[in-house]
């Protein structure tokens, strides 16, 4: 009777490993349609409090370095780079969102500052400590998504 | 009655280039964010330096524009009156070391150079170099190094080095007024091209080059910071960020490291060139060695 919990126990424990691994869609497997990604990177759906953190983080999405956002004004300095996003929700839908975020040349052309958030890059004179690694998560990206889902007018 | 038309006519003229639609544009970019609040000159000892001035046509940009105008008032003024301006004590520094006698062949710079404020001036507006014995460009940092090593049998500066920065500040203030006018034809030309080809490669993890911040975005902000048209003529320049004066490369290098991206070596090739080149791009603006910015 142990042993045979033991074993269902240690299969249910694999499987959700397996499971979830599966489901984050690695950078270089992210399918791109007519300027859209439609599948989850992480395979869930995001949490929008955290991504209002990494939105705002200066070592994470650093969004603000760029866009201005009324929701965090208790935030100092919103940058003029990029157009504000206030009632971006509005403006575009959550598979148009992912694929900017993802890469944003892609959707605005080749001349767009606007960094690929999901791209790996290490033959550009990458610091090591970037090499084969994104800017952001498959995770963080979707939390963020989450959260620009809120901005509405 | 003839001055009084004269003076109109002028205005007219004035008025003419004032409104082109492109100068137009170029003040409204850094205008409209609040810049002018408060108009200053820049005039440093009854010199008034030329901070905006209109581009030649083979431009990107439709107005040169020098950095101290993308600053802010505190910052401007410290540049206004050279006891404001903290440069000055790694200036007084060169200014000493160019008359101390250094090396095996027991000379200094004065012992071939003289009066510094005769022989150095313009020498700030032309560099980099181009350099025939050596084959390429030499940055000022280069040639100062050629003299300590190859004339006064002296020991190289390191390029960040308090005594080198002195002397490129005191050599590059000699010129302070004068437009700048680097060559980039005959042999310059091929690197005049690498730099430039530098300029808009993009590099590190976020993928981006000079020309997305500096050249599509001047005037903006990114968080705190003002975006500049990244002009050189203040360097080497006093940095409130680096609460010292620091040379160009070091600049540079901060950029790409702020990218993500692994800088080049100062005093590289790939750096003298991208000197030239962005030198270049500010061709007539006065050279303000040593300047002041944020």
């Amino acid at each position: 009777m142990i042993p045979r919990m033991v074993w269902i126990a240690s299969a249910c424990i694999a499987a959700g490993v397996t499971a979830a691994s599966a489901e984050v869609v690695a950078p270089d497997k992210v399918m791109m349609e007519d300027m859209t990604v439609g599948k989850s990177l992480s395979g869930q759906a995001g949490n929008p409090d955290e991504g209002r953190k990494v939105f705002a983080s200066r070592k994470l999405g650093n969004c603000l370095a760029c866009h201005a956002n009324a929701d965090l004004k208790n935030e100092l300095f919103h940058g003029q780079v990029g157009p504000p996003l206030d009632g971006v929700a509005d403006r575009w839908e959550e598979p148009q969102l992912r694929a900017i975020l993802v890469d944003s040349k892609k959707v605005f052309g080749g001349q767009s500052i606007m960094p690929s958030f999901y791209r790996i890059i290490n033959d550009q004179r990458t610091q090591e400590k970037f090499h084969n690694k994104t800017i952001l998560t498959a995770e963080q990206i979707e939390d963020i998504i989450a959260y620009l889902k809120t901005l509405k007018e | 009655m003839m001055k009084l038309m004269m003076a109109g006519a002028f205005a007219t003229v004035a008025a003419a280039v004032f409104v082109t639609a492109a100068a137009a544009q170029d003040s409204a970019n850094i205008g409209e964010q609040g810049l002018q609040t408060e108009p200053m000159e820049l005039v440093i000892d009854d010199e008034k330096m030329m901070t905006r001035v209109k581009a030649p046509a083979d431009s990107p940009f439709t107005e040169l524009i020098s950095g101290w105008e993308f600053r802010n008032p505190g910052t401007r003024k410290m540049e206004l009156d050279d006891f404001d301006n903290p440069a000055f004590i790694w200036v007084e520094q060169g200014e000493e070391l160019w008359s101390t006698v250094d090396g095996t062949e027991g000379k200094s710079c004065a012992t071939c150079h003289e009066d510094a404020s005769d022989s150095m001036k313009g020498v700030r507006a032309a560099f980099p170099k181009w350099d025939e014995a050596k084959g390429k460009p030499q940055a000022m940092e280069h040639q100062v190094n050629e003299c300590r090593t190859e004339r006064m049998g002296a020991d190289a500066w390191k390029w960040e080095s308090d005594q080198m920065l002195g002397m490129t500040a005191y050599v590059g203030l000699q010129s302070r007024g004068m437009p700048v006018q680097v060559e980039i034809d005959g042999p310059m030309q091929e690197w005049w091209q690498r730099g430039k080809d530098l300029y808009y490669q993009r590099v590190g993890q976020l993928d981006m080059s000079c020309a997305n911040c500096h050249e599509d975005n001047y005037g903006k902000m990114i968080r705190a910071d003002r975006l500049s048209q990244g002009q050189i003529n203040g360097f080497p320049t006093y940095r409130l960020k680096w609460q010292k004066i620091g040379s160009l490369h070091r600049r540079f290098k901060g950029c790409m490291q702020n990218i993500r991206a692994v800088g080049y070596k100062r005093g590289s090739d790939e750096f003298t060139a991208l000197e030239l080149y962005v030198a270049s791009r500010g061709q007539g603006l006065s050279v303000e060695t040593p300047a002041v910015r944020q």
